[in-house]
């Protein structure tokens, strides 16, 4: 396990943004954490890149502990920040050369990695354009050759794919998992994009500080059998009990529409028809998403 | 080796990122020209003369503020925060940062000292490399006291407060709009206690003797300058260190 956390428990003053949360990350892992913002995310992305150190409890990256050793955890680790980290009047190589010099790279050997790192991203021939006149894109991709010029073991992402247009977004993956099939690199990111935590290999959902849920996002969503349906209608809260006293289902009521999970969704929408007639405004049917699975176990709406 | 890797790539960063923003040497040398001008047509006599030395000083503290105000946002989000990441030495970052600082402002009070003639100023080769050492001395002073400001700010705000209160009275104190001699016994005191009050005398033995009589002597001034940077360095690194340690506590 290359990425160990054990009970971590941090307060901001009264506010509890991290109770007892363990999880543990192989390596060669693509890793989610997701939950809705103030769920804890960020500040588990904080103590991992050794930003902030945890009140309790302990979190090891390649078997250092952040707070005790945190610049061997800083070696070993490349941070990709939400927030830009690029000087934008520098160019990408100067960028580059910057960032190598602070983990000690020079000379030729620095200059082979940026080669490297910039091709492997997609950034042979931007290299010597200033930051500021590239495409955000572009900009996000640089970042990550920043967070990968030193060959760290583990890559921490925190909401890399903000701001990114659906396009830039699938390449951004399509570096992601490259890079782990080919060097087996391990990647933890913060997400609170469905599609995103989709593309992980396993996931911690986070709510208030707490896991709620941690698994393959196969595993989680089959934590719901069958499908999800989700109707509106005049006064949810009183149709969702009487929906509940007429059938073997358990409603849940949020964000103002009625959701439901059943073994076969197209049978029961029909049967909710006949029962109900003319009071439901709207109906939809799908199979299970993380975002069902969030709201099942928080009952909150995930963004 | 990481550190003075780290340190004089920061550096570097701070010149490659002034070159590309030209229009700053306008506003950092220009507000103090401006005010010289003013102050001179504005009292006459001698007033040129006598106000060039500060008016040096308040270009290289322009500088240093312009250079180390940056420090507040780069290190929650920007390039500072990917070095707060990094194995680099706290100390540095610190030392790349002032160094980096250091040298623009003294380059721009250098600019401002070819205009040395326009007052009357005489100046030789002998001169303009001394008064360009003091100018960085006290360009190394100022850039480590802003650092140290910086580094205790969330938001510019505050930092613009202690712009008011300490860094400009500072100025106004230093011998740089009215003589030593002249001064009340309090303020005499207060003038000696401040470290501003040798970078000004340094300049005026340097560019306007005449002018200087009862203030420190060169080498004192100079050396005071220097001892003012060597402390400010230490306490800036000290401010950044301290963060680190309250962060990790």
């Amino acid at each position: 396990m290359i990425v160990r956390v054990e009970r971590l428990t941090h307060r901001y003053g009264e506010r509890i943004a991290l109770a007892e949360v363990s999880f543990s990350v192989g390596q060669g892992e693509i890793f989610g954490l997701l939950g809705p913002n103030g769920g804890g995310k960020s500040t588990l992305f904080r103590i991992l890149s050794t930003l902030q150190a945890p009140n309790e409890g302990t979190a090891t990256v390649a078997g250092f502990d952040v707070r005790q050793q945190p610049d061997e955890v800083r070696r070993r680790i490349g941070v990709v920040f939400q927030s830009q980290s690029l000087d934008k009047k520098l160019t990408v190589d100067e960028n580059l050369v910057a960032q190598g010099h602070m983990y000690g790279l020079s000379g030729a050997r620095l200059r082979e990695r940026i080669a490297l790192v910039a091709e492997r991203l997609g950034l042979g021939q931007r290299r010597a354009d200033i930051v500021e006149t590239l495409s955000g894109g572009l900009r996000r991709r640089a970042e990550i050759a920043k967070g990968l010029l030193h060959e760290p073991q583990v890559l921490l992402m925190d909401e890399a794919s903000t701001g990114l247009d659906p396009r830039a977004r699938r390449e951004l993956w399509e570096y992601v998992n490259e890079l782990r099939t080919r060097d087996g690199l391990t990647v933890v990111l913060t997400s609170h994009i469905l599609d995103e935590a989709d593309r992980c290999d396993r996931l911690l959902l986070l709510h208030e500080g707490r896991v709620v849920g941690e698994g393959s996002p196969g595993e989680l969503k089959a934590r719901i059998g069958g499908d999800v349906v989700v109707l509106e209608a005049a006064d949810t809260d009183s149709f969702a009990t009487r929906i509940a006293q007429r059938f073997p289902v358990q409603p849940k009521t949020v964000d103002g529409e009625v959701r439901i999970e059943v073994p076969a969704g197209h049978r029961f929408i029909s049967e909710l028809f006949e029962a109900f007639p003319g009071e439901i405004q709207a109906i939809s049917l799908h199979k299970p998403t993380l975002e069902d699975v969030f709201v099942r176990e928080t009952g909150a709406p995930l963004c | 080796m990481i550190f003075w890797l780290a340190a004089m790539t920061l550096c570097r960063r701070e010149l490659v990122r002034f070159w590309r923003q030209k229009s700053r040497l306008l506003g950092v040398v220009a507000s103090p020209f401006l005010f010289w001008l003013i102050l001179s047509f504005g009292a006459g006599g001698e007033a040129p003369r006598f106000f060039f030395p500060g008016t040096l000083v308040l270009t290289v503290m322009f500088s240093a503020i312009f250079s180390t105000i940056s420090i507040i946002e780069d290190r929650r989000e920007g390039f500072l925060l990917s070095m707060l990441v990094s194995p680099a030495p706290r100390l540095s970052m610190v030392i790349g940062k002032i160094l980096g600082s250091a040298v623009l402002a003294a380059l721009q009070g250098i600019v401002l000292l070819v205009f040395a003639p326009l007052a009357g100023i005489v100046l030789t080769a002998s001169i303009v490399a001394q008064a360009a050492l003091v100018l960085f001395f006290v360009s190394f002073a100022l850039s480590g006291l802003g650092f140290f400001i910086a580094w205790k700010f969330d938001s510019s705000q505050g930092y613009h407060a202690v712009m008011n209160l300490v860094l400009l009275p500072m100025w106004f104190v230093s011998g740089s709009i009215f003589a030593m001699e002249s001064a009340h016994g309090v303020m005499r005191a207060v003038m000696t206690a401040n470290p501003l009050t040798y970078a000004n005398s340094a300049l005026r033995r340097l560019l306007t003797p005449e002018a200087a009589a009862g203030e420190p002597e060169l080498l004192l001034a100079i050396g005071v300058t220097a001892a003012f940077g060597a402390a400010m360095a230490v306490a800036a690194a000290w401010q950044a260190r301290h963060d680190n340690a309250r962060s990790f506590a």
